[in-house]
This record gives structure tokens, C-alpha cells and sequence, in this order.
């Protein structure tokens, strides 16, 4: 079975087992299965939200120092007692541990701190930019899927034909180009070849605007491009998979069963090898979420997307701390939510799992 | 006694398994031209400086954006290899001295000529480089892929760039393979609680988007850094993931392993622990820890290739392929000097080699894999 | 031995002639079947034996047109009611149109070796066969599932009503099996192509299956092409004995002639060395020597001359034996040539 960079779904194969097991028994293995990926989410999003208290900690100093620094170029200074009262407010006085848990709880409440650089709350600053993010990566998710899948399926069922030579060729350019380089060379070829600035996720006079239908048709008819240019190395990655098993599972017996069957070409394909070869598929596109928006990042600087990649880096760069963290942990913990969603519906695909609760 | 002369049916049947491996290898053109590929790309890389024309350091604002030259091989019917020298124009708007190539100064271009001094296999104090032109005044130079906007020769810089961007990938892969073969092996080795928890760890890796963590961790990382401490730091950040696609194969190959015959034969025979391993197991998996490192390998490359691109990776006077294409990002600009794109090539290659080698080591190791 | 006795002529169902099948491949076509020839009749059993890579599976994906490429039919037809107004050439259908599908289940059925997996484990045994049942036959869902259990009860599987929502690895490789017999009977196919059906079987659960197929196939009426290795099964099962060796039928005879006088020498050392309960102990087991070619590496001459042991030198290294003529007993060798063929040639000249 061939998979790519993928983790043990550790789909086994079902096991004989006595007929009629309980439909209780059956539920709670499901039950059982949805559980273990809720704990397991909430395991990662502490993860996360440890990892992004060490990254706001990283740099040498802290947050009150930065501050003053700050004031210092505009001019203010601040007083000695005035830098121990924020310390102690900010709880900077305290152990690492407990700052974290400070943090934390403020974070749980929805007070994601101050940006130095705007001097307004977070929350203000990142604005849509998170939302719109999700947008991207999620319409490149969509688009790997429609993409991949029947791409795959043909270049199996078709094997050799010019539709095949087609695919893979796609292929190879998907897996060769990092994305932010195909961005890169899709602005310049848009350039210089039609003289338009490929770029940006909005006509000008929806850029400000509040949302309306309108904006969202707007963002409906910008977001192919990106979203293609972010998905391509994963739909390569995928379409080479589902080729690959498909082309296995259609060497199989039960294959030729269903054709002996008297049932149509096309029905006996899609029916049984495809779903067979969907296994492989729906667990090489488990990560493919995390991998998509990570990639937006980089790819919605080239293509300068208001999105919160270059808010990011600006934050980075400038050592705003709370706004740089608070996106790192809430780009991830949205990215673990689309993930648990992708392994719910792997779940309502394989019916093994359902029926053993297996993992 | 006469000469036994080894049957092609006899070499088969003797072959170790690394020599049936290779010829399955062999079979495969596409991969052996990629490995090919890939050992010209890392001789160029250990060669770098020998083989620039221009030292890659060295700015120089009179030639900025100069667009890329042939080396014209003939010089009215003779074999005379040259390329123009350089005239200053002024430009009739701005008053702007601009240098323009000028064919009417041909400098002859020779091989192994003297040029900037460097240390050749960082040991040897030499000059010579590989093609050079022969007199000419400072500002002339073979510009194969023109300049960039300091007036830096890019095909030189692109050459010296292969050998920090290849290394880290080594570096950085290496640092990922024992992570991985540690955690992995000892995940399917032991299994139970500790491979339950191992697994987890790496399901909770793969669920943190990359990029932003690396981005928060390198920026993270003092200016006051010198170039290596960089380097290292930045290989460090990068192996801190890929690690886990090591160890889900190492593991898979170890949960198989466990249950064939012949290693329990040889725990029956009474070997001990490390020696199973060693012994008899690791040439079984030997080939696809191969397989998997190649395919590492360009993973590292691009996410070392993006952070520098974005500026939080390796920083100046250090050359990579990421920080020439730094250079690229503005697209105006760009459109004036579309061979400032040019470090996309050797990284577009260099995935596709790897991808293929390690797409080969992998059929040739386990053909029904 | 079990013969059905011939009251009246069979209704001929089935007649395959001169068929030939290669492989085609880079380096060259290699012909897995080298003009084959034999007839299914109704109600009764032919059983096809040889060892492994004879041709006998390859002759029944052949029939159905279930060969993948690069597989081919070369040359031959496949009659399906042959002599009659409806005959069709199988052979000369498109394998996935209209007419060959209709053929495959509606016609022919087929039952598999491995019962394991036959079956796709995604979909329930019920939703398997209804398919297939309803793919020749207008009914409703809910009709078709009686039909099903029905089914499923008269190939003998215990509680139908729930069996029927089980997924095949929820049933044991005996159930499993009864269940690919419930597939290939679904829509009521006047021929059945049983490929070593019992194969994967252990020896208790083979002797139900083959009961089984005896009383469907007697019930029913249908005309049974049973292929096997096994000379066992052979003796109980099949009326009619084809035996096929490197993709030719070497022997063909009713099923008592060809264990009391068997012709061809490859029968006679497959007779042989079936091990014999009666045998003196610690007597050597009789092999045939050698083994089967591979079909691209064809001898000569008569295919099975390396290894017999009653060769004519000169002659059998040469030429090939005459082939059986279609429908009648006889065997492909030198041996019997003399007698029984040139008879036959006297008598139709």
C-alpha cells in the first residue's frame, strides 16, 4: 500500500471475527474512535500553546523591555517604578510557569494582549486576516480533493493514455515547484506577459469594505489562484498515490468478481477498487491541512494576500511578541480543528473502523 | 583443475543482497541519471570556487543589473573564445553613467586562469578558477547569468550557493535520521505503551503547521549570531519535523521485521538483542531508511530555501539559493531582470533528482513494496 | 463415480474451438493457450484438470472476456448456444459492452478459488449479490433482498436474515465460499465456471462445498465446468474429463474411461501419482519428472516430450500430435494417434 509521508492510521485489515456483534458494541467502538481524536486534538492544541508561550519568551528580554524600547524611539521614557509595577502586573516577576499559566488563562478568555507596533489590542490587528487564511487553505483543501481524485482515478483506469501522460506530467511540475516558487513565476509571467498585478484577494474598492455579498463573491472569484498555486504540490503528491493504489487494487480478484458480475466498467471501477484505493488516499490527505496552511503563508506573501502571512513576518521581525504568538497559536489550533474534521470523514469512510474501532 | 567461469545464473544466485539491490537500481535510467545529477550537483558544490568566475562577495554599483552574456566561441571564422567588455554610457535622461556590455572590446576567455583567491577544499590557498577572461579593467567580468542589483556576478554566486543549500540538507537530514531511526526503531522494536506514546508525539508534530513555528523559532534566533552558529540553529529548526517521516519508517520496518522467521530464528539461536538488530535486521531495512533519506533530502532543501527567502533563515553575507531569490520578490523589479529568478533552476533540478533517486533506491529495494 | 446417464441429448450450451490466447509483452507473446476446443452441456460436469500454469483459469477468464491486458484472444470462438438461432461469438464481442455483460452472471456464472479476496471487504455479502442479481433483472431493492436470503439459505448458510448484512471477513473461508456460489447463481446463469473452487478449502469444508455444487447443479440443471488440480475431485464431481497441459487439452474422455483406461501418458502419470492408500510402505512416491515449461519457452514438437516417459524418439521431439477432435474421446499423443485418430479420419473422409 503505498502512502506518502503518512502515519499510521494503522488501518489493519478486519480480522475474522464471529458474525453479529452487537450494534451497541458497534457504536461505542465509534464512539471510542471519535473520542481518542477529540483528546488527542486538545493534547496538540496544548502543545501548540506551550510551544507558542516559548516562542513569545525566545528572545532575549521581555515584554516590558520591549515595551520601553519602544516608547524610547518615539520619544517617552519610562521610570524604574513604573517598569517594576508593569512587571508585576504582567506577572514578568513571577516563574515561567506561572506567566504560562497567566497567559493562558488570558488567552481562555479571549485577551490575546497588545501589539506594540499597532498599540491596539490583537484581536484588532489580525481582523479578518486569520479568517481569510482559512479561506485559502481550506479552498486549496477542496480543490486538491476535486482535483485529485478523478485525475487519479483515470490516469489508473487509463493507464498510458495521453491523459495519463498529461497527469503525470502535472505531477512532476507540482512536485518539483516549492509553491512560493510557482508563485513567484506565475506573478512575473502575469507581468510581463499580460501586464496585470496577479496578486491580492480583493478588487480595490472591496479591499476596506465591510462584508457583504458582494465581498464575498469578490473573494469567491479571487481565491482559484491562490488556492491552485497552494495546492498544486499536494494534488501532485496525491494523484501519484491514488494512481499508484489504484493500479494495485485493480489487479485484485475481487476485481474480475465484479466484472463477472455483469455490472458495467465504469460502476465495477468506481464501486470497488476506487473505494479500496480511497483508504491510502483519505490517510495521505489526514496532514495535508497543516501542510496547506503552512504553505499559505509563504505563498500569500508572494502573492501579497491580506492574509496573515506577512502580518506574521512583520510582527516577527519587529519582536511583537503577543501579536506574533497569538497568531502562531491560533493558526494552529484552527489548523488541528480542519485536521480532526478531515479524520472524522476518513472515519465515515472506512466502514473497519466504524466496525472495530480501530485506529 | 580447470577454471570455473561464473553463468550470469551463478552471479545472481551468489549476489549479496546490496549488489541485487544496485542491479534493480540500475534498471531504473530515469534514477540513475538523476543520481548522477545529484553527484555533479555536490562535486560543483565541493568544487564552488573553482569553478565561479567572480567572487561572489564582491559588489560593484557600475554593473548592476547587467543582463546575461554568452561566451561567443568564434572571432570571424577562428576559434577564439571571448566575451565583451564593458563600456560606461551616460544616459541621456538621468546623466547616470550606465555600463553596457561593448562588443567592440573583445577579452579573450581562457581556462584555469587567476582570479579572486580563495582556500580550494578549504585547505589550499589558490587563485586559479576554472574559466576566467584574460586582462580587461575591474569592472569587466563573464556574466553567464548577468548580475544582480550590487552588480554581483549570480552565476558565481549561484554556483557558491549549492554548497551551503546542499549541505544543510545533508546536515539537517542527518540530524533527522538518528532522531528518527532512534525514536522509530525503539517504537516498533518495544512496542506497546512507549510506541503508543512515541506515536502520539508524532501525530501531535504533524498536526503544528511548520512554517509559522519556524518562523516564530528562527526569528527568535539573536542578530548578534555569527553566519555558522546561524547555520546550525537554522538546520536544528528545520530537522525538528522532519524526523517523524524517518521514524514512521524505521518503525514500520521494524514491526515487520519482528514477526519474520529469520529473526526469530536467531533470537531461538540464542543472538543477543543488539546483535539481531545489527546483524540481521538492518540490511533488510537499510535500503528504504536510503530511500526515505533521498526523499528528505529536497524537503529540507525548500524549507531552507523558504525561510532565507523570507528573510528568517540564513542571513547575509552567507549565500543560498533562498537568499538569491530574496532578490526576486519584487516583481517590478524582476521584470526589468528576469535572470534574478535563475536560482530556481537548481532548486526545481535538485528536488526532481532527489525525488527520482529516492523513488529508485525505493523500487530497487523492495520491488513489491 | 456419479455419470448422469443419457436419457436424452444434453442441450449443448457452451462450445469453445481452437481458441488461443497470448500474452503480449516486450520482449516478445507468449501463448498461454495454444487452440483449445471443448463443450458444456446442460446438466452435466466437465471437469478440467492439469497442474498449475496448464491454461485451465486462463480458459475460463478467457470464455468471459475477463482478460486484463496484455492478454488477448488471438484466434477461436466461444459459441454460447452454439446450433442455435441465438448463437453468439464471445469471442467476438466487445468485453465491456452491452452484450458481453449481459452474458457475464446472466449467462455464465463464475465462482472464484480464494475466497478471501473475491469479495470486497467494503460492502456487505447482501449488497454484493443484489447487485449482481440486479444487474440482469428489473426488480426492486427490497425483492431482490428476499431473493438473496433465499438464495443464501440454499447454498446452505445458517440465519440468511442476518448473514445477508455481514461483511465477508465476518465469515468464516467455508461461508465465504457458499457465499461466492450464491454470487455467481444470483442471476440464474445456465452455465457455471467453477475455478478450483475448493482449493483454498481444508478437506471437511471441501466435501460440503462440493456436495453443495452437486445438488445445485442437479437441481438447477445447469452445465458445470469445474476446474481443479485435484484428481479427487475430478473422481467425484465431473461426468466428462478434460485434461490440459502448456495451454493444450491433452486428454478428453468420461470420467470412468479416463481412470480405468487413461491415454495420453501425462494422464497416466497424473494417475500415478496421486499417493495411493494401499500402496507398500516406504515405497518411493511416483513424480512426473521435470516441470511444466514456461509457456514462452514452448518445445517442440509435442509440448509434454521432455518429460514423457513413453516418447518416440524422432517423432515426438518434431512434430506435434493431432489435436482432439471437438466432442470426442480421445487423447493428443503418437501413441494412440495410429488407432483411434486415423479411424476417425477414414470415417469422415
Amino acid at each position: 500500500m503505498k502512502t506518502a509521508a503518512l502515519p499510521g492510521t494503522g488501518l489493519t485489515r478486519g480480522r475474522d471475527k464471529m458474525p453479529g456483534g452487537s450494534d451497541a458494541g458497534d457504536e461505542a467502538a465509534m464512539l471510542n474512535y471519535v473520542a481518542r481524536r477529540l483528546v488527542l486534538a486538545l493534547i496538540t492544541c496544548a502543545a501548540i500553546s506551550v510551544l507558542t508561550f516559548v516562542i513569545i519568551r525566545l528572545p532575549p528580554g521581555d515584554f516590558v523591555d520591549a515595551y520601553i524600547a519602544n516608547l524610547a524611539v518615539g520619544g517617552s521614557t519610562v521610570s524604574a517604578e513604573q517598569a517594576a509595577a508593569m512587571r508585576r502586573e504582567y506577572g514578568l516577576d513571577r516563574p515561567v510557569v506561572v506567566q504560562y499559566g497567566l497567559w493562558m488563562g488570558k488567552v481562555l478568555t479571549g485577551d490575546f494582549g497588545v501589539s506594540m507596533m499597532w498599540k491596539r489590542p490583537v484581536t484588532e490587528v489580525i481582523g479578518d486576516r486569520l479568517w481569510l487564511t482559512m479561506a485559502v487553505s481550506f479552498a486549496a483543501l477542496l480543490l486538491t480533493w476535486v482535483i485529485a481524485l478523478p485525475i487519479g482515478i483515470y490516469s489508473a483506469a487509463r493507464q498510458y493514455s495521453v491523459g495519463d501522460y498529461i497527469a503525470t506530467t502535472l505531477g512532476f511540475i507540482g512536485l518539483a515547484i516549492p509553491n512560493f516558487l510557482l508563485a513567484l513565476i506565475l506573478m512575473y509571467l502575469g507581468f510581463r506577459y499580460l501586464g496585470l498585478s496577479v496578486g491580492g484577494l480583493f478588487t480595490p474598492e472591496y479591499a476596506q469594505a465591510p462584508w457583504s455579498w458582494g465581498k464575498l463573491g469578490d473573494l469567491m472569484v479571487h481565491l482559484p489562484l491562490p488556492a491552485m498555486v497552494l495546492a498544486l504540490a499536494g494534488t501532485a503528491q496525491l494523484i501519484r498515490i491514488m494512481r499508484a493504489n489504484l493500479l494495485d487494487e485493480l489487479r485484485k480478484p475481487y476485481v474480475v468478481t465484479a466484472r463477472a458480475k455483469g455490472i458495467s466498467e465504469l460502476r465495477a471501477v468506481l464501486k470497488y477498487p476506487v473505494r479500496a484505493a480511497l483508504n491510502p488516499f483519505a490517510s495521505s490527505s489526514a496532514y495535508l491541512f497543516p501542510y496547506l496552511v503552512s504553505g499559505s503563508i509563504v505563498v500569500s506573501l508572494v502573492l501579497g494576500l491580506p492574509t496573515v502571512g506577512p502580518l506574521l513576518l512583520q510582527a516577527l521581525v519587529a519582536q511583537d511578541m503577543f501579536l506574533a504568538g497569538t497568531i502562531v497559536l491560533l493558526l494552529g489550533v484552527l489548523t488541528v480543528i480542519g485536521t480532526l474534521i478531515s479524520d472524522l470523514l476518513l472515519m465515515w469512510i472506512e466502514p473497519r473502523i466504524r466496525l472495530q474501532g480501530r485506529a | 583443475m580447470t577454471a570455473i567461469t561464473l553463468t550470469s545464473d551463478d552471479r545472481l544466485a551468489q549476489a549479496s543482497q546490496l549488489q541485487l539491490t544496485w542491479w534493480r537500481f540500475r534498471r531504473h535510467r530515469l534514477a540513475v541519471v538523476s543520481l548522477v545529477i545529484v553527484v555533479l550537483f555536490y562535486l560543483g558544490a565541493v568544487l564552488a570556487d573553482f569553478l565561479a568566475v567572480a567572487d561572489p562577495h564582491a559588489t560593484d554599483a557600475r554593473r548592476s543589473f547587467i543582463p546575461p552574456q554568452m561566451i561567443s566561441l568564434f572571432d570571424n571564422g577562428a576559434f577564439s573564445p571571448h566575451v565583451s567588455g564593458l563600456k560606461g554610457v551616460r544616459d541621456p535622461k538621468t546623466f547616470k553613467l550606465v555600463y553596457t556590455p561593448d562588443p567592440a572590446r573583445k577579452l579573450p576567455v581562457a581556462l584555469f586562469v587567476h582570479g579572486y583567491p580563495y582556500n580550494l577544499f578549504g585547505l589550499i590557498p589558490t587563485d586559479r578558477h576554472l574559466i576566467g577572461i584574460v586582462g580587461g579593467q575591474g569592472v569587466d567580468g563573464i556574466f553567464l547569468l548577468g548580475t544582480d542589483q550590487l552588480g554581483r556576478d549570480l552565476f558565481s554566486r549561484l554556483i557558491v550557493a549549492t554548497r551551503i543549500s546542499l549541505s544543510i540538507g545533508l546536515a539537517g537530514v542527518a540530524f533527522s535520521l538518528m532522531l528518527g531511526i532512534l525514536l522509530g526503531g525503539v517504537s516498533g522494536l518495544y512496542g506497546g505503551t512507549v510506541d503508543t506514546l512515541i506515536q502520539r508525539v508524532i501525530e501531535v508534530v504533524r498536526s503544528i503547521p511548520t512554517i509559522p513555528l519556524w518562523m516564530g523559532l528562527a526569528a527568535a534566533l539573536p542578530n548578534t549570531w555569527s553566519v555558522t552558529q546561524v547555520y546550525f540553529a537554522i538546520t536544528l529548526i528545520i530537522s525538528l519535523v522532519s524526523w517523524t517521516e524517518l521514524a514512521r519508517v524505521t518503525r514500520g520496518r521494524f514491526l515487520a521485521l519482528r514477526e519474520e522467521d529469520f529473526v526469530i530464528a536467531a533470537e531461538l539461536a540464542g543472538a543477543g538483542q543488539l546483535r539481531i538488530i545489527l546483524r540481521h535486521m538492518l540490511p533488510s531495512f537499510a535500503s528504504h531508511i536510503i530511500a526515505a533519506t533521498s526523499l528528505a533530502l529536497p524537503v529540507m532543501i525548500v524549507s531552507e530555501t523558504s525561510l532565507s527567502f523570507l528573510g528568517l533563515g540564513l542571513r547575509p553575507p552567507a549565500i543560498s539559493w533562498g537568499i538569491l531569490l530574496q532578490d526576486a520578490q519584487n516583481v517590478q523589479v524582476l521584470a526589468g531582470a528576469p535572470w534574478l529568478l535563475s536560482a530556481a533552476v537548481p532548486v526545481i533540478t535538485v528536488i526532481l533528482a532527489f525525488n527520482f533517486l529516492g523513488d529508485g533506491v525505493r523500487d530497487a529495494a523492495d520491488p513489491y513494496g | 463415480m456419479p455419470q448422469t446417464p443419457m436419457v436424452e441429448p444434453a442441450h449443448h450450451a457452451l462450445s469453445v474451438r481452437d481458441l488461443v490466447v497470448d500474452f503480449v509483452q516486450d520482449t516478445g507473446a507468449v501463448r498461454a493457450l495454444d487452440g483449445v476446443s471443448l463443450d458444456l452441456h446442460a446438466g452435466r460436469v466437465l471437469g478440467v484438470v492439469g497442474e498449475s500454469g496448464c491454461g485451465k483459469s486462463v480458459t475460463a477468464r478467457a470464455i468471459l472476456r475477463l482478460i486484463d491486458r496484455p492478454g488477448r484472444i488471438a484466434s477461436g470462438r466461444v459459441l454460447l448456444d452454439p446450433d442455435t438461432p441465438e448463437q453468439q461469438d464471445l469471442a467476438a464481442l466487445d468485453p465491456e459492452g452491452k452484450a458481453m455483460r449481459a452474458v457475464r452472471g446472466g449467462r455464465i456464472g463464475l465462482i472464484f478459488q480464494e475466497p478471501m479476496t473475491a469479495l470486497s471487504v467494503h460492502y456487505t455479502v447482501g449488497n454484493q449479490i443484489i447487485e449482481a442479481m440486479r444487474a440482469h433483472s428489473d426488480i426492486s431493492k427490497a425483492e431482490a433482498r428476499q431473493r438473496v436470503v433465499a438464495l443464501l439459505h440454499e447454498v446452505g448458510i445458517p440465519r440468511p436474515e442476518t448473514r445477508i448484512d455481514a461483511y465477508p471477513f465476518q465469515l468464516s473461508g467455508g461461508l465465504r465460499q457458499r457465499v461466492g456460489i450464491a454470487l455467481a447463481l444470483a442471476a440464474d446463469p445456465q452455465i457455471l465456471i467453477a475455478d478450483e473452487p475448493t482449493t483454498a478449502l481444508d478437506v471437511t469444508t471441501q466435501a460440503q462445498i462440493l456436495a453443495l455444487l452437486r445438488r445445485l447443479q442437479r437441481t438447477k440443471g445447469v452445465a458445470l465446468m469445474l476446474i481443479t488440480h485435484d484428481m479427487g475431485v475430478i473422481a467425484q464431481m465431473a461426468d466428462d474429463v478434460a485434461v490440459m497441459y502448456l495451454g493444450r487439452m491433452v486428454e478428453f474422455a468420461p470420467v470412468a474411461q479416463l481412470f480405468s483406461a487413461p491415454q495420453h501418458p501425462y494422464t497416466r502419470a497424473l494417475l500415478r501419482s496421486v499417493p495411493n492408500l494401499r500402496a507398500t510402505p516406504r515405497e518411493r512416491l511416483a513424480t512426473i519428472g521435470g516441470a511444466v515449461p514456461h509457456p514462452g519457452a514452448r518445445p517442440v514438437g509435442c509440448p509434454f516430450h521432455p518429460r514423457c516417459p513413453e516418447i518416440i524418439k524422432g517423432r515426438c521431439e518434431t512434430q506435434a500430435p493431432p489435436e482432439i477432435p471437438p466432442g470426442e474421446r480421445g487423447a493428443s499423443c503418437f501413441h494412440v494417434t495410429g488407432a483411434t485418430m486415423s479411424a476417425h479420419a477414414e470415417a469422415t473422409a
